[in-house]
């Protein structure tokens, strides 16, 4: 059954949604989202990295021999990966600082090369862009929204941007006499939402 | 297959190194916008010019050093250099100002570490542990309490204050090496 090119897009939105459906790349899922700000870079970083590689992928996917295709894929999302790192210290020199290590760390998110062995190398360039456009902006969702929730209850902010002048967001949500759970922000949080939020998309997705 | 593995590894290499050099100007300048920009300018408090635009390097061996110029009352006698020890979790980057006239440290600030969040980070965060460097002599060994010098540890950290007391003694000798190279180039900025 062929897909259209707008099935291939959405069903990265939703039905395949990465971290929630597929259940992939949790690291960054984990580690990163302690604000939204963070979530969005990093989402958008892997974004990049996935269109451009499944671009390059799907117009070389005659080209590359089998036997060593998943060491070309490599090349390729390392190439775009260090690409994106570069790109960052230039130009969004404090998201970089923010993300740290974890950019570089999206070589090995198996996110990248499952859409690289799985999809681009199988199909059309169109195709391919698309399903690197859908799983890219679905990850970017996911990674936003479980930012939001454990920066409102762990740090009782919601910042969507912050440029060096100002900060794009709502500060202190519910008031100064909140005190904040900042068991959110730390690693045993990013845990026990993204269980939570397992279980709502679970719960919901099953009727 | 080799043709193809190689073709593409010539390809992301040339890629990868002509961007480096597209971008390696402008990545300097944001590093020392965000990461040693606040560090100089509060060493280098009530200075008259731009210490991050009046920088130059000099060479120690095969190292590059990077000195930072303030001047104080339209004379430019102080240098921020930059060194670094090694810490709890890594190096300790320090930036230690110092005047040329009497070679005394004016101030100091830590710039990049990976201690932990509480005790040895206290040594950025809180300005009081390095302010005891401030008008000290720049060419002494410096040392903790502990080790029988004269730099109260923070608590909880020795290993820290340990760290940025290497940082400042490597600072001491990096000046010392270099002093007539700077002073030279220090005439210049004077003109």
């Amino acid at each position: 059954m062929a897909k259209t090119l707008t099935q291939e897009f959405t069903k990265g939105l939703w039905e395949e949604i990465a971290p929630f459906r597929l259940v992939l790349g949790l690291c960054p899922v984990l580690g990163v989202t302690t604000t939204i700000e963070n979530g969005i870079g990093m989402g958008l970083a892997t974004t990049f990295v996935l269109v451009f590689s499944n671009i390059l992928v799907a117009s070389l996917r005659n080209i590359i021999p089998s036997k060593v295709r998943i060491a070309c894929f490599i090349i390729i999302i390392a190439t775009f990966v260090v690409v994106t790192e570069l790109l960052m210290q230039a130009f969004t020199y404090t998201l970089f600082l923010k993300l740290g290590v974890f950019i570089p760390l999206i070589v090995v998110n198996c996110i990248v090369l499952g859409r690289a062995e799985a999809f681009a190398s199988k199909n059309s360039l169109t195709f391919s862009i698309a399903d690197g456009l859908g799983i890219g902006i679905g990850f970017t969702l996911s990674l936003a929204a479980l930012g939001a929730v454990r920066e409102l209850f762990g740090a009782n902010n919601l910042t969507i941007w912050t440029t060096p002048t100002s900060v794009i967001g709502i500060q202190e949500v519910f008031g100064t006499n909140f005190e904040p759970f900042t068991f959110m922000v730390q690693a045993p949080g990013a845990f026990v939402c993204l269980g939570l939020m397992l279980c709502l998309m679970n719960l919901v997705g099953s009727k | 297959m080799v043709v193809v593995l190689t073709v593409l590894s010539a390809f992301s290499g040339g890629l990868l190194s002509g961007l480096r050099n597209a971008t390696a100007a402008r990545i300097e300048v944001q590093q020392l916008k965000f990461v040693k920009g606040p560090a100089i300018k509060k060493i280098l408090q009530g200075v008259s010019n731009d210490p991050i635009a009046d920088r130059f390097t000099l060479k120690d061996g095969d190292i590059e050093r990077k000195f930072f110029v303030g001047k104080f009352d339209g004379k430019a006698n102080t240098v921020v250099l930059e060194s670094s020890g090694k810490g709890y979790g890594g190096d300790v980057g320090l930036m230690i100002g110092v005047n040329v006239e009497n070679d005394t440290i004016v101030g100091a600030g830590v710039t990049t570490h990976s201690e932990t969040p509480g005790l040895g980070a206290t040594a950025k965060d809180n300005p009081a542990f390095v302010s005891q460097f401030k008008g000290l002599p720049i060419e002494e060994t410096f040392e903790v309490t502990n080790d029988g010098g004269k730099v109260n540890a923070m608590s909880g950290a020795t290993i820290t204050s340990r760290a940025v007391c290497a940082a400042a003694t490597q600072a001491g000798s990096i000046y010392k090496k270099l002093k007539p190279q700077l002073s030279e180039k220090l005439k210049e900025f004077n003109k």
